[in-house]
């Protein structure tokens, strides 16, 4: 088992014939992932190593049967095309594009609240499961299966904690980059939920940063709901106040969502908090062979 | 991007939030012609940074005799600012902001941002207005309310009576209460349509005239969304910023000058801030936040060596790469080129990890720079720290600044 996504899943990818789209898009396929259609506005009937391109996702969704959607749109056009996907029937949205202004995501939120679709991102690394699906532009050669579940506000930090895992000879089920801006599709606890159902997933890391309050939320819930050993690492630790570091939601702002507090609450729910990057893997191992 | 306050008054009065009649001016000659033209009762020359609490700090004087603007100006321009949110160098003082001053009944506090639990543009305020809501929501977070607005279908009537009746509105001043409820469909509208990421108003004031006047304001913009805004871009100031950080930009890359000596590089933002920490961890501070993105070049590791090096307090580097799609050979012939062209002489340590991690490895120890490389992470941080701390003289080494 895993979650969310499999070898079965099919997948559209919007903005396909984009220099990202074209290139993510056949590293997804030659990593096993089922990309049954493509979709750029007025270029349908075209093919992009040999996938199918259509005007709209409606179309994409009727020929090809696609249930979700890996999107690479530019930032002005990103919240429209995720709408698109849920109106089109698509019941999970992976948008990787990074620099979607925050009211427009604010707004796709909200209206996706009336529909059955899940969106994760924006400005995120999307969703693989290891060695079956990957839906986003991870590398994937460093994914083996295994029982280490990962949910994670960033990209390459998560590289770092999932080559660390497979080294380790830990491995994973499926590893989901969240996003790193301040509103985000799909959060901590909707995962945290499906990673304690899953039967395949033993232990879940979860990469925090910086700014709001996710991680603190998720701590009570993981108090309250989860049987199985969560790892944490909040990044940030030497971050000034008031500064946005990179990720447009890492910024402590009025002396809040400091790593510090992050940490606090993790350790107060339980969760083994790694104070380290480089000890993610052993802090797992050494939690799973408790 | 944060705005002046004389800037954030012009959207205000653009939008029909009520401003007191105001000019920013550079001189005080300039400050002169305008304190003719205002011919007010009393008159307020206010320092114009991009940082709060100037009045605390002595940049907002307040005087009844025209005559006096023109020196009062004279004082703040020119003069370094320090108030607690510029740090110890402060900021220097290019323009003021002349304005009618206004007889204050009541201070209010307003803002409205988008609240990231619930996801929703979201009103905050309060009856302590002048004072820092941080403070206030510490000390008596009572007083702090909040209205979320429903994206879908905006502001709306009964929001703003729930703020009026949060704030006491109807038994303090009922001849405002409907003003009160019309700003802040402006203020929803100015924050939504301007892509803004914050709009304060601190103090909104009731007058003695019973009307209401933004005497403060604060905007700052969701950067992703000045795209769509060409007007709000020309409010950008560069002298508020940090030169180092305008030439990254400039390049494309994310940096934040630190206070610490080993400048890092590093490929994605999550990953940049967990290097700096893990330098910490291994005993030293760093001195900025870089992230040279995705794909990196050997263009832009060479400008992120460049402006690294311009910091004159970095002492080793730290280059931590996690290939992905981005092959770590190409990022070692990127340190290789950018390291001969620029001319590194500081210690300097390159972590690869990742896609080709070896190959680039390989090529960078063959390359017969004085580079050391890493596989590990927790190992190359440790080992720039060592390296770093040999280059320092006895007297450094013991904490001894020269």
């Amino acid at each position: 088992m895993s979650i969310l996504v499999n070898k079965e899943t099919r997948v559209v990818v919007q903005g396909i014939t984009g220099k990202e789209g074209s290139f993510h898009a056949t590293q997804c396929q030659a990593y096993g992932t089922r990309i049954v259609a493509g979709v750029t506005p007025g270029k349908a009937g075209q093919e992009v190593e040999g996938i199918p391109v259509f005007h709209t996702v409606h179309d994409a969704v009727k020929q090809t049967e696609a249930t979700t959607s890996l999107i690479f749109v530019p930032p002005a056009f990103a919240a429209d095309a995720i709408l698109e996907a849920a109106n089109a029937g698509i019941w999970l949205v992976v948008c990787i594009t990074e620099g979607i202004p925050v009211n427009d995501v604010v707004r796709v939120k909200r209206a996706l609240q009336s529909t059955q679709t899940r969106f994760i991102g924006p400005n995120c690394p999307g969703i693989i499961t290891a060695d079956e699906c990957k839906i986003g532009i991870m590398p994937g050669f460093i994914h083996k299966k295994g029982k280490v579940g990962v949910i994670s506000r960033s990209g390459t930090l998560t590289y770092e904690a999932v080559n660390q895992l497979t080294t380790l000879g830990l491995g994973e089920t499926t590893c989901v980059g969240i996003g790193g801006d301040p509103i985000i599709g799909t959060g901590y606890i909707d995962l945290l939920q499906m990673f304690e159902q899953d039967d395949e997933t033993e232990a879940v890391v979860m990469i925090g940063e910086i700014g709001g309050d996710a991680e603190e939320t998720a701590a009570t819930f993981i108090k309250e709901e989860m049987t199985k050993p969560v790892v944490g690492f909040i990044a940030g630790i030497t971050a000034p106040p008031g500064r946005r570091m990179g990720h447009a939601g890492a910024i402590i702002t009025g002396g809040k969502g400091t790593a510090k507090e992050k940490m606090e609450a993790l350790e107060a729910a339980g969760v083994t908090v790694v104070r380290n990057p480089a000890a993610i893997g052993e802090t797992v191992k050494a939690a799973l062979s408790r | 991007m944060n705005i002046h306050e004389f800037q954030a008054k012009q959207l205000f009065a653009q939008f029909g939030i009520p401003v007191p009649r105001g000019k920013a001016v550079k001189t005080p000659r300039a400050a002169e012609k305008w304190a003719a033209a205002l011919d007010a009762s009393v008159y307020v020359v206010k320092a114009q940074i991009h940082a709060g609490g100037r009045g605390k700090a002595g940049g907002v004087k307040i005087t009844r005799e025209r005559d006096e603007v023109p020196s009062l100006a004279q004082e703040l321009l020119g003069k370094v600012l320090v108030t607690h949110q510029t740090g110890p160098k402060g900021r220097k003082v290019r323009r003021v902001l002349i304005e009618e001053g206004a007889g204050i009944d009541k201070e209010l506090y307003l803002s409205v941002l988008v609240d990231r639990k619930t996801g929703c543009p979201t009103f905050i305020a309060s009856t302590e207005g002048g004072m820092e809501i941080e403070e206030v929501a510490e000390t008596t977070p009572e007083k702090v309310i909040r209205e979320a607005i429903d994206p879908a279908v905006g502001f709306q009537g009964h929001n703003g009576r729930n703020l009026a009746v949060g704030l006491g509105l109807f038994a303090l001043e009922k001849a405002v209460v409907n003003p009160f409820i019309r700003l802040l469909e402006n203020v929803y509208r100015l924050f939504m349509e301007k892509n803004a990421a914050l709009v304060e108003i601190n103090p909104l004031v009731i007058t003695t005239e019973k009307t209401l006047i933004a005497l403060d304001g604060k905007v700052s913009f969701d950067d992703n969304g000045l795209m769509r805004h060409p007007d709000v871009q020309t409010f950008r100031d560069l002298h508020e910023e940090e030169p180092l950080e305008i030439e990254a930009g400039e390049h494309n890359l994310n940096y934040v000058k630190l206070d610490g000596d080993i400048g890092c590089m590093v490929n994605g933002a999550g990953l940049a801030m967990a290097t700096m920490d893990v330098i910490k961890l291994a005993g030293a501070e760093p001195a900025n936040f870089l992230d040279v993105g995705g794909g990196a070049t050997k263009e832009t590791v060479a400008a992120g060596f460049r402006i690294l090096l311009k910091d004159k307090k970095v002492k080793g580097i730290f280059i931590n790469v996690f290939g992905g799609i981005v092959r770590c050979e190409r990022i070692a012939y990127g340190v290789i080129d950018a390291a001969k062209e620029v001319g590194i002489t500081l210690p300097v340590v390159v972590r690869l990890q990742g896609t080709n991690a070896e190959e680039g490895r390989t090529l960078l120890t063959d390359s017969g720079l004085h580079v050391d490389v890493a596989t590990d992470l927790w190992e190359a941080a440790q080992k720039i720290v060592a390296m770093k701390r040999n280059t320092l003289s006895p007297r450094e080494r013991a904490g001894v600044k020269e």
